[in-house]
């Protein structure tokens, strides 16, 4: 029989960018068992917004993460408008519902780029990373900052997007839509694409259920699954747009979900730019907020995002939870991994679009019968796995 | 005159490692984007690295967590010397919004000393580029194009 060995994997590496340690167990080049470690990340967030007041904790909020900024800010936000009993403008819905889209065509960009960077093909990287510029200028043009946009506020937004800036963007979206398609293309029929994502990593429809997976990784699962349209929020009820499944449930599924969401939300953004409703942008919030609880949902380019606020009627939050959607695909990636060669770990991990500093990475290989360990950095093991597939 | 053509090619070819010391990663996308085409930060011969080992600057975005202190300092002591730290973010410069969490120890000065602070929430790339190229007129000796002053609290 073949040795079983302990690879760790992480905390530092530089191709994904935040810190978290993976320890695998491998016979040969076979992975059985995956021990995930957690915490590198935790700052304390949800005890500091209990000391900070109601728009304090929105700025905290919101550098929760800095892809999906605008999901966590708009969750919390829809806790506090719940909870004081506050309908925001018709407008300020559909603002939050373009922020919204821009946010998820600039993620969905920037995971094509990193999964292209895992798989060793770097010219997909640098190119997704070029469009998706495009999607940050718009960002900032709407909200002056390319990340952290801080557009919401309890109540509405807190700014405009007035005529010039909305033909801007609606010339944009165009091309941008033409590089969607590109990339789907490119992803569905490249060689290289297709050997490294084709058949790696399945997951099924059964094991996503049970493993309580949710966004583009259960959607690659077949499992119909989108808050948008099960429970919408913002303007979400009024936009017209499909929720795309695939029931291939390997990697490749989950390349094709999240690059049919970018055509479906430049759908979103044309529709709602072109019926932006005319009114005020905020309504007057309360700087107390009445007590009571009030849990919302998101749907964040990773998944549905969920958040809890308690109130106690003074101006800050007694408490405050958030389930990041990460946190809910990650056992998904030890299931998945099992049986996968030690080549694929790095676009295993990618494949969920994984986000620690939501949830809260490095490699550690340990001889278990001589008690040898080799730690292996993040880069060694792309090389490593791309070299393999070379053979 | 080796010890000056050293001197040279690490000022012409800088070689950093990226660590994320606990930041939301805002700040560590803005730093891949310098690479990627419309910043290009690899004109200055900037090229990232994937171990301490090979790096001179190491640029570390984040406040300090209790758990990534240890892995900072020992990716810091693998550098080779001379070596150079930048702080990328509002975060990694004083602790930034987290300042105060349980969890946190600081900013980057709070454990390593740091050569260059670049603030921002997040560090727009430009401001990443000019952090950089500062810092390497200060490598140069060259302190007028740096006002920026080191920091020698010991670890």
């Amino acid at each position: 029989m073949m040795a079983k060995y302990t690879l760790p994997v992480g905390p530092q590496h530089p191709a994904l960018k935040e810190p978290e340690s993976f320890w695998f167990k491998v016979e040969g080049e076979v992975i059985v068992d995956v021990d995930i470690r957690l915490g590198y990340n935790h700052r304390g967030i949800e005890k500091a917004c209990e000391s900070r007041n109601y728009i304090q904790c929105l700025y905290l909020i919101e550098r929760i993460c800095g892809i999906c900024s605008h999901s966590h800010t708009t969750a919390f936000a829809q806790c506090v408008e719940e909870i004081a009993g506050l309908e925001i403008p018709a407008r300020a819905k559909y603002i939050r519902v373009i922020v919204g889209e821009l946010e998820r065509l600039h993620s969905h960009l920037l995971w094509l780029g990193v999964a292209g960077h895992e798989i060793g093909f770097d010219t997909l990287f640098m190119y997704s990373w070029r469009d998706r510029e495009a999607v940050l200028d718009l960002l900032e043009l709407i909200t002056g900052n390319r990340v952290n946009y801080a557009i919401n506020t309890i109540g509405g937004v807190r700014r405009d997007i007035d005529g010039p800036k909305r033909e801007q963007i609606l010339s944009q979206l165009d091309l941008l839509a033409d590089r969607a398609k590109f990339y789907a293309d490119l992803v569905t029929t490249d060689s290289t694409c297709l050997a490294r994502l084709e058949n790696v990593a399945k997951f099924s429809a059964e094991q996503a259920r049970a493993f309580g997976t949710v966004g583009p990784t259960a959607r690659a699962s077949g499992i119909d699954l989108d808050v948008r349209r099960d429970d919408p929020y913002a303007a979400y009820g009024e936009m017209p747009f499909k929720v795309i499944i695939s029931d291939r449930g390997d990697l490749l599924g989950r390349a094709i979900v999240r690059l049919e969401e970018i055509g479906e939300s430049i759908k979103i953004l044309k529709y709602a730019l072109q019926n932006l409703p005319d009114g005020p942008l905020t309504v007057k919030a309360p700087r107390k907020v009445p007590a009571g609880e009030a849990v919302s949902r998101y749907e964040a380019p990773r998944g549905e995002d969920i958040h809890y606020v308690r109130a106690d009627g003074s101006d800050h939050p007694e408490r405050v939870k958030v389930r990041a959607p990460t946190m809910a695909n990650i056992y998904a990636i030890g299931e998945s991994m099992k049986g996968s060669y030690v080549a694929d770990i790095p676009i295993i991990i990618a494949s969920i679009d994984p986000c620690f500093s939501c949830t809260d990475r490095m490699i550690k290989i340990v001889r278990q019968e001589s008690g040898e360990a080799r730690t292996m950095t993040w880069e060694e093991l792309r090389q490593y796995g791309i070299r393999w597939y070379q053979q | 005159m080796l010890k000056q053509l050293i001197k040279k090619s690490r000022i012409s070819s800088p070689w950093l490692v990226h660590f994320n010391s606990g930041a939301c990663n805002a700040c560590d996308i803005e730093v891949v984007d310098t690479l990627t085409p419309r910043f290009d930060l690899e004109r200055f011969g900037v090229l990232l690295k994937a171990t301490p080992r090979h790096a001179d600057i190491l640029v570390c975005s984040g406040p300090v967590t209790r758990q990534t202190r240890d892995r900072l300092i020992r990716i810091y002591q693998q550098m080779p010397e001379p070596r150079f730290v930048v702080a990328v973010g509002s975060c990694a410069c004083t602790g930034g919004v987290f300042h105060g969490c349980y969890s946190v120890h600081g900013g980057v000065d709070a454990v390593i000393p740091v050569d260059a602070y670049i603030p921002g929430c997040p560090v727009r790339p430009d401001a990443i580029i000019d952090g950089v190229v500062k810092l390497l007129g200060k490598i140069r000796g060259d302190t007028e194009a740096c006002p920026l002053q080191s920091n020698s609290k010991a670890i």
